[in-house]
C-alpha cells in the first residue's frame, strides 16, 4: 500500500499520527519506516519532523531498521519463563542460526523479544507478524518455522 | 469458594461477533434503564455500590465520575483503558474477545452519567484479535442506534473510536495514555490537574479500565446497595483473576472479593502439576509483591493488598514452583521495567539501571552486604519518589522478596556458599 493511500484514510489531524504509522508500517515488506516517509507524514499533518521522530523512537513496535519478512517475537516475561520459554527460544536460535535482535541472511526472519502478549494461560507464547502461537514446545516451534519456510518456495 | 460469574456469565453462550446474540441476552437493557435516570442519581448508585477501579490502583469510581460530571467545560471524554500490558494479566483481552458489548454498555452508562460525548477505546497494539472484535462491535452498535445521536430514542449523543497502542507499557498509566491518544510519546504529566479536570485535549476526561466499566450495567440492574453486598465490606463486587505460571488449569476466573489466593490456585486452578510444590507467588503482575507459600491464605481485597505497600493490581496470580529461581524471576522483572520506563523522572530512569546491576550481582552469586543495603534503599527511594505508578510499583517485587526471602539474598553473597 502506498503512503498516500494510508494518509487519505485518516483525518488530517496530528492525533492520528500513531494510527497512521502503525497502519503504514504493517503494509511494508520489511516492517520499517524511512526518513523520507517520516518527512512526508510530518508535512501532511503539518507537524515538525522531530515530533514524528520522537514518537517513532518512543514506541517499540516502530522500527527505523529494515527487518526480516517475518518478525518472530518471543515473550520472555515471568509466566512464559516458568513454563520453559528458554527451550523454545533456544530451538528458534538454533533453527534460524541467529541470536535475538538479528535477521537471517535470506531476510526471511527477524528474532526479537516482546513484552507480555497477554496469553499467559497458554504460555509459552510467541508472535509471528500478527499471529500468536501458544502452548509452544520445541517440536511445535520446529513445525511452525518449517511451515513458514515452505511458504517461501511456494 | 467457587467462582461467582457476573461479568463473565454470558461468555461461551454468545458469539462476540453478533450484536443480535448480545441483545437477546439482555445487553443494553441496563443502558435503557440508566438513560431514564437522573445523572446524579446514577452516580449515587455507583457510590453506594462502592465500585473501585479494576485496573490496578483501585480508585473509587464515583469520585472520578462526579468530578467529571461537575465540570462545565465541554466536550467531555470517556477513555477505556485496554492497554493491558502488565505481565501475567489477560482478563481484559478475555472480556474484549468474548463479550465486547458488555464493555460498550458500561462505557455508554458512564458517558451518560458524566455528560461525555466522545470516547476513546485504547487497546494495545499487540492485541490484534481484540482490536478487530472491538472494531466490529462498535460498527454493529452504530448500526443498531446504540452509538451516534439520540441513543435509544433519548437526547444522549455519544461516539467512540478505537486507538491502538504501539508497544509501550507505560501508556497504561492515565496521563501517558492521554498523551498517546493525542498522538504523542507516552510520557506522563505532573498531577494535578487530574484527567477529570484536564484530560484529553485539555478537556474533562473519565478514564477507567475495561473491567471497571463492565460493572456499571450490573450496578444499574441490581442497585448500588445490593451490589455492595457482593464481596467484602470494603471491597465490593467480583474480581477477574488472571491465573498463570506453574498451575494445572491456568485461565481467567471471576471470584467475589474476599476469596483467598490459595482458593484460586488450588480449588479453581487445580494446584501445581506433577507433584511440584509452590515456592512463591507473584500477585497483581510484574509490579506486585512476591509472597511465599505460607501466605497464600491472604484474601483478595484492596485493604489487605495495601499492607504490602502495593495496590491490588489488575488481579494476576503467577504461581512458581520449587524449580524456579527467585533471582532469575527478579532479573526478568527488572529488565522489563527498565525497558518500559519512559525516562521522564530520574528515580525511575536511573534507578532501574542500578537496580538491574544490583539484582544481577545476587543472580550470579556475587552479592555483598553493601549491595544488599543499596538494593533495599534504592528500591525504597524509587517506590517513594517516582512520578507515576510504573516507578512506584516496579520495586515492590524486590521489596517483598527482601521481606519474605531474605535468606535467599544471604545465600547469594560471594562468601555465603551460594546456590549457584
Amino acid at each position: 500500500m502506498q503512503l498516500k493511500e494510508v494518509l487519505d484514510k485518516y483525518p488530517q489531524s496530528e492525533d492520528y499520527l500513531i494510527e497512521i504509522l502503525m497502519d503504514y508500517q504493517k503494509h511494508k515488506m520489511h516492517h520499517d519506516l524511512t526518513e523520507e516517509e517520516l518527512k512526508t507524514i510530518a508535512k501532511h499533518l503539518d507537524i515538525k519532523e522531530s515530533r514524528v521522530s520522537s514518537v517513532v523512537t518512543f514506541y517499540s513496535l516502530f522500527s527505523l531498521e529494515p527487518k526480516g519478512r517475518h518478525v518472530i517475537q518471543v515473550c520472555h516475561d515471568v509466566p512464559c519463563h516458568v513454563n520453559n520459554q528458554t527451550a523454545v527460544l533456544n530451538t528458534l536460535k538454533t533453527m534460524l542460526n541467529i541470536d535475538v535482535g538479528q535477521t537471517t541472511d535470506d531476510e526471511m526472519f527477524t528474532l526479537e523479544y516482546t513484552s507480555c502478549l497477554g496469553a499467559c494461560d497458554k504460555a509459552p507464547v510467541m508472535r509471528i507478524g500478527e499471529k500468536t502461537f501458544m502452548n509452544l514446545t520445541s517440536n511445535k516451534v520446529k513445525a511452525i518455522i518449517a511451515e513458514y519456510r515452505g511458504r517461501k518456495h511456494a | 469458594m467457587p467462582e461467582q460469574k457476573m461479568l463473565t456469565k454470558r461468555i461461551g453462550d454468545i458469539n462476540p461477533l453478533s450484536i443480535k446474540d448480545a441483545l437477546e441476552k439482555g445487553t443494553y437493557k441496563q443502558l435503557e434503564k440508566a438513560l431514564k435516570m437522573n445523572r446524579i442519581d446514577l452516580i449515587d448508585e455507583v457510590e453506594k455500590a462502592n465500585l473501585r477501579g479494576r485496573g490496578g490502583a483501585g480508585f473509587p469510581m464515583h469520585i472520578k465520575m462526579m468530578s467529571t460530571a461537575k465540570q462545565e467545560s465541554t466536550p467531555k471524554y470517556v477513555v477505556c483503558n485496554a492497554d493491558e500490558g502488565e505481565p501475567g494479566n489477560f482478563k481484559d483481552r478475555y472480556l474484549m474477545e468474548n463479550d465486547p458489548h458488555i464493555i460498550l454498555e458500561g462505557i455508554l452508562i458512564a458517558a451518560y452519567a458524566t455528560g461525555a460525548s466522545k470516547g476513546y477505546f485504547y487497546i494495545r497494539g499487540e492485541y490484534n484479535q481484540a482490536i478487530s472484535i472491538m472494531k466490529w462491535a462498535i460498527e454493529e452498535a452504530k448500526e443498531n442506534g446504540l452509538l451516534g445521536t439520540g441513543i435509544q430514542g433519548s437526547d444522549f449523543d455519544f461516539d467512540i473510536e478505537i486507538r491502538t497502542g504501539a508497544g509501550s507499557y507505560v501508556v497504561g498509566e492515565e496521563f501517558a495514555m492521554i498523551e498517546s491518544i493525542e498522538g504523542k510519546s507516552g510520557r506522563t504529566r505532573v498531577k494535578p490537574p487530574f484527567p477529570t479536570d484536564e484530560g484529553v485535549f485539555g478537556k474533562p476526561t473519565l478514564l477507567n479500565n475495561v473491567e471497571t466499566y463492565c460493572n456499571l450495567p450490573f450496578i444499574v440492574d441490581m442497585g448500588g446497595e445490593n451490589y455492595s453486598k457482593i464481596g467484602t465490606k470494603t471491597s465490593t463486587g467480583t474480581k477477574l483473576i488472571s491465573l498463570s505460571g506453574n498451575v494445572t488449569n491456568p485461565g481467567v476466573y471471576e471470584v467475589p472479593f474476599g476469596t483467598t489466593v490459595r482458593e484460586v490456585i488450588e480449588d479453581l486452578g487445580g494446584g501445581v502439576p506433577n507433584e511440584h510444590k509452590i515456592k512463591m507467588v507473584q500477585l497483581g503482575g510484574a509490579c506486585g509483591p512476591i509472597i511465599p507459600e505460607f501466605m497464600l491464605d491472604l484474601q483478595i481485597d484492596f485493604e489487605r493488598f495495601e499492607e504490602f505497600e502495593s495496590k491490588t493490581g489488575a488481579g494476576a496470580i503467577i504461581v512458581m514452583d520449587e524449580r524456579q529461581d527467585l533471582f532469575e524471576v527478579l532479573m526478568r522483572i527488572v529488565k522489563f521495567f527498565q525497558h518500559e520506563s519512559c525516562g521522564r523522572c530520574t528515580p525511575c530512569r536511573e534507578g532501574h539501571v542500578h537496580l538491574e546491576k544490583l539484582v544481577h550481582s545476587f543472580f550470579k552469586g556475587d552479592g555483598n552486604p553493601n549491595e544488599l543495603y543499596s538494593l533495599e534503599s534504592l528500591a525504597r527511594v524509587m517506590h517513594h519518589s517516582s512520578l507515576c505508578g510504573l516507578g512506584q510499583s516496579s520495586p515492590i517485587s524486590i521489596i517483598s522478596s527482601l521481606s519474605y526471602f531474605r535468606d535467599a539474598f544471604h545465600d547469594r553473597m560471594a562468601f555465603g556458599g551460594g546456590e549457584k
